[in-house]
């Protein structure tokens, strides 16, 4: 088997190294270098060194949807992970109808997001106007809680499905000892349950960080940044860097800024796994 | 044996996926007389383009493709384009502020044939070094679409409307009687992505136009804003005689206000001469239900105000393209506006800025020419010149947060986003 294994090694994972390597790891480091120059289109770059690091960094707009993003990420990753937890539990009881209501549960998640922020757009325009109130586009603070709605009705299917995985390998043997013992079903939660399921807690916690601080298509559909950029997240904000202005100046811009991002959404995963991965018990 | 069959099935794999990606930098365009790509901006006439691309073919032999980019992609689609081997050897950029992205791609058009048969150095672009780098191939114009029926019912004829003193009484007329007649004096003022240009863009090229006007210069870093109060008026007039709530606008798209207008909800509707085609036809308008009249500002002599006319549409050659696909594009261009010219004024309704121009059988285009021959003065395009897209969605943004609450101190701000950001954007161009 082992031999066997050696031998025809090259033919399966060639072709996805060769792939790999074509299509993520050669443009990341084209994507570095671009980071240092002044181009147009990304074969014609003309090195310039740090400067659009400089720009990049003074650029209060940027500052502006980094905080957006931070206050985004921390409430929405609350929410969807103690919503979709939440539903796990009544999911994992022994209810009728469950694999229904997980299946709609993670409906949500099928649709992209582009269009979901179109129909999220509908709806809370009509709810806004009913309600005499600015629309989306002029509107900051629905245009925030609007976003937090929407990918909390989109990705909590999705980390419940996590969850309930993980409460399921919860050994039935451990919470029966602790009823016996006499621990009142909030006790197991938080004591039993709760320790087991670590593992899902670390994956569902960089899952919706990671996702919450990369967030791009529902941002551009649901607010595409209006009014004036309050509701620009990050990526949208490289975006429009690159895009919405003139001159070969921004696109070198437009890729330092999506560089700092890269390290920033690195290093903030990085540390969430490493502060959840310490809480993780051995079963 | 097995060991060279699996490194043989590997290297298989692997040519596969090099085929898969060196696939389309063939080298298709490095025929003996080279051919053209042309990558089109507007995407309501591919199949246009795409039958005189073969006309074309058919006619000389050379291959041209006609790729369109989605609406709104342009910039993003030439960009990519632009990186590959194949590139657009044909490009569109609109304005002097377009080109700034493009200008080190572009061919020196001074020699050319095309540029002979140009009108007007107004219709070129130049680069520092004074080259041609792109010359205009349509020139369009727009104004206030108006309903001649609808109007008529109100008890109006568009002579009855010469100055914008008379269109506001007019509209709001209407707007007083709107539930007796059924229809509103405006569609709506969508400020939604796909409609908000009508209003930050054309409408705001009026006051851009007054003050070059006034001031006798063509470009400025620094606009005054001399004439912002008129177009609050206008804006005023827009929105508070509309077929919806002001408050409503910020979600309304350009379908939406299109759709008003067609359903006879509405006697005027701001757009231009590429509309014709959306407006006229079988289950639409007749040409005798329609016309179109200036967008009056209160400034100069009204009476002899022309529809806005202009372009922003150029075409720039890719220098970087073989010279054989460079003379093969050269050739195409110079084709469509001489020999083909009566196809361009029939399949696309343009009017070209070039001395072998054929008329054209729009109805928008025919009534500009017609007040041009009646002596009106047309409103020159200066949008061109607005600083950047940043600038237009500043203005956009403040115009619509202004219509839901029509306040003095909404109004400022967007006066602030029209005068500093205008002066701000072009700070940052210098850089």
């Amino acid at each position: 088997m082992e031999k066997a294994l050696k031998k025809w090694f090259p033919v399966f994972v060639l072709p996805t190294f060769a792939a790999f390597i074509i299509g993520f790891i050669w443009p990341f480091f084209q994507g570095l270098y671009l980071s240092l120059c002044r181009f147009t289109t990304v074969n014609n770059a003309q090195f310039v060194g740090l400067s659009n690091f400089v720009k990049a960094l003074t650029d209060t707009t940027f500052k502006d949807s980094f905080f957006f993003t931070v206050s985004f990420a921390v409430v929405s990753t609350v929410v969807i992970n103690v919503l979709a937890f939440a539903v796990a539990l009544a999911l994992t009881r022994s209810i009728k109808g469950t694999n229904i209501f997980r299946t709609v549960f993670f409906m949500p998640n099928l649709i992209g997001g582009i269009v979901l922020g179109y129909i999220w757009q509908i709806l809370f325009n009509c709810v806004l106007s009913l309600l005499g109130k600015q629309l989306l586009s002029l509107n900051t603070t629905a245009g925030y809680w609007g976003l937090i709605i929407l990918m909390a009705w989109q990705q909590i299917g999705y980390m419940m499905i996590i969850y309930v995985a993980g409460l399921q390998n919860v050994p039935p043997e451990l919470v029966e000892a602790a009823e016996i013992d006499g621990a009142t079903p909030l006790q197991t939660l938080f004591r039993i349950k709760l320790p087991m399921v670590m593992p899902s807690i670390t994956i569902c916690l960089f899952l919706t960080i990671t996702n919450s601080f990369k967030l791009f298509d529902q941002n551009l559909a649901l607010t595409a940044g209006e009014p004036a950029h309050a509701t620009e997240m990050l990526a949208l904000n490289i975006y429009n860097t690159f895009y919405a202005r003139s001159g070969p100046q921004w696109k070198g811009i437009g890729q330092a800024k999506a560089v700092v991002f890269f390290v920033l959404v690195i290093c903030i995963a990085l540390s969430q796994l490493r502060a959840t991965r310490s809480k993780e018990v051995q079963q | 044996m097995k060991k060279a069959l699996a490194i043989l099935l590997a290297l298989v794999l692997c040519m596969g996926l090099m085929v898969g990606c060196g696939g389309g930098s063939g080298d298709s365009g490095e025929s003996e007389s080279g051919s053209v790509y042309f990558l089109n901006f507007k995407p309501e006439q591919d199949e246009q383009w795409k039958a005189i691309a073969a006309a074309y073919t058919e006619a000389t032999g050379v291959p041209v493709e006609v790729v369109t980019a989605a609406s709104g992609q342009y910039e993003t689609t030439l960009m990519a384009e632009m990186g590959k081997e194949a590139a657009p050897t044909l490009f569109q950029v609109n304005g002097p502020n377009g080109l700034k992205n493009w200008v080190d791609y572009c061919y020196d058009l001074s020699g050319s044939d095309i540029y002979s048969h140009l009108t007007s150095d107004d219709f070129a672009l130049f680069n520092e070094a004074g080259e041609v780098s792109a010359v205009s191939y349509v020139i369009e114009s727009y104004g206030i679409i108006t309903n001649k029926t609808l109007l008529a019912e109100a008890g109006y004829t568009v002579d009855d409307i010469k100055s914008l003193a008379d269109l506001k009484a007019v509209a709001e007329d209407i707007t007083a009687r709107s539930a007796e007649l059924g229809f509103s004096a405006f569609s709506s003022a969508g400020m939604d992505g796909s409609s908000d240009w009508r209003f930050k863009t054309h409408l705001a090229n009026l006051p851009v136009w007054a003050e070059y006007q006034a001031e006798g210069i063509g470009t400025t870093d620094a606009i005054k804003g001399t004439y912002l109060d008129n177009y609050r008026e206008v804006w005023d007039l827009y929105i508070n005689n509309s077929t919806c709530d002001p408050s409503q606008l910020s979600a309304k798209t350009g379908d939406d206000s299109r759709n008003e207008f067609l359903a006879g909800e509405a006697v005027f509707f701001q757009n231009g001469s590429w509309e014709y085609g959306n407006l006229v036809g079988e289950g639409k308008f007749a040409e005798e239900d329609l016309t179109m009249i200036p967008i009056y500002f209160g400034y100069g002599d009204e009476a002899n105000q022309g529809l806005c006319t202009g372009t922003e549409n150029y075409w720039c050659v890719n220098k970087n393209a073989s010279e054989a696909d460079i003379e093969a594009t050269l050739a195409f261009i110079n084709w469509c506006v001489t020999e083909d010219a009566a196809e361009m004024a029939e399949s696309l309704g343009f009017v070209i800025p070039y001395d072998t121009a054929v008329e054209s059988n729009n109805l928008f285009v025919k009534i500009a020419n017609e007040m041009v021959a009646e002596g009106k003065t047309p409103v020159s395009w200066n949008f061109p010149t607005m600083p950047s897209e940043e600038w237009k969605n500043g203005v956009g943004t403040a115009l619509t947060a202004y219509a839901a609450d029509q306040t003095d101190a909404n109004w400022d701000a967007v006066v602030s986003a029209f005068v500093d950001g205008w002066a701000s954007e072009y700070a940052l161009l210098a850089e």
